[in-house]
């Protein structure tokens, strides 16, 4: 009964959290726009989250398409594959951080940070609402 | 809690590109210097980043703040002028100004902060986004 209940947190606290590792990924992009030779990095959310879930709960429904397991740490955290990005424009210095996707990416994963933020909150506020409408009535 | 390292990220650019801007105010106050601390024409200097891992080793690779790692000088020779009466002028007449070039020192102006200030937009979205997590499960 209990894990059913924290199922759907489970979900989305795996998402938070690689919602901000995501962030503080491009935040060191965004730092290292102006140093010569820095490679950008990012990672694929979509795989990432699904294999997340799936060695979280491996008879679930998660599946995982790309058949890349992911790495963990030592807390059974998943450590997301980091690709370099590929650059848009060729650079003299060989930086490949184009701050115009940087800073897209960046507004784009605060908003879905801030989504999955909601989404627990939501979750939290329509279990309580539950428990409590059960002892009034 | 890997958000509180963007702290460490963003405030690690802020100083370096804040150095950066100094240099290029040193620079720019002397572009009409006619001799250094060494007695020589004052040499342009330039801060050269490097990428700095950061954090607690085991997650280093994924935090990745700058530093200046040195400041070069700039080795081209500077200016001559004709001015056989300046105190400064060499055998011939000649005087020798600073190797400044001061658009390239605008242009590097312009873009030291606009970096400071993409860094300074990453520390506030940081920050909101820390203060509503703190205020999970609360609204």
């Amino acid at each position: 009964m209990i894990p059913r209940l924290t199922a759907a947190l489970d979900f989305q606290a795996q998402a938070l959290t690689l919602r901000s590792e995501r962030q503080r990924l491009i935040a060191g992009n965004i730092a290292n726009a102006d140093t010569p030779g820095y490679k950008a990095r990012d990672f694929d959310f979509a795989s990432t989250l699904r294999a997340a879930s799936a060695a979280r709960d491996p008879a679930g429904n998660g599946g995982i398409a790309s058949g890349v397991l992911p790495r963990t740490t030592a807390g059974g955290q998943i450590q997301p594959t980091l690709r370099y990005v590929q650059p848009s424009q060729t650079n003299l210095d060989s930086n490949t951080v184009d701050m115009d996707r940087e800073r897209g990416n960046f507004m784009d994963n605060a908003l879905k940070y801030d989504a999955a933020l909601r989404f627990i909150n939501g979750n939290v506020r329509t279990t309580l609402e539950a428990m409590r409408s059960h002892t009034q009535g | 809690m890997s958000m509180l390292r963007i702290f460490d990220v963003a405030s690690s650019a802020i100083s370096a590109q804040s150095q950066r801007l100094n240099v290029v105010a040193s620079n720019l106050s002397n572009a009409d210097t006619v001799a250094g601390p060494d007695g020589a024409a004052y040499k342009a200097r330039q801060v050269v980043f490097q990428t700095a891992l950061m954090g607690p080793p085991g997650q280093r690779e994924a935090n990745v703040g700058v530093r200046v790692s040195t400041i070069a000088e700039d080795q081209t020779p500077g200016r001559r002028v004709l001015d056989p009466k300046h105190p400064s002028a060499d055998e011939q007449g000649y005087v020798t100004y600073s190797n400044v070039n001061p658009v390239e020192e605008m242009v590097n102006m312009i873009s030291a902060s606009r970096s400071y200030q993409n860094s300074v937009e990453v520390m506030n979205t940081a920050r909101s986004l820390l203060q509503k997590t703190l205020q999970m499960g609360q609204g």
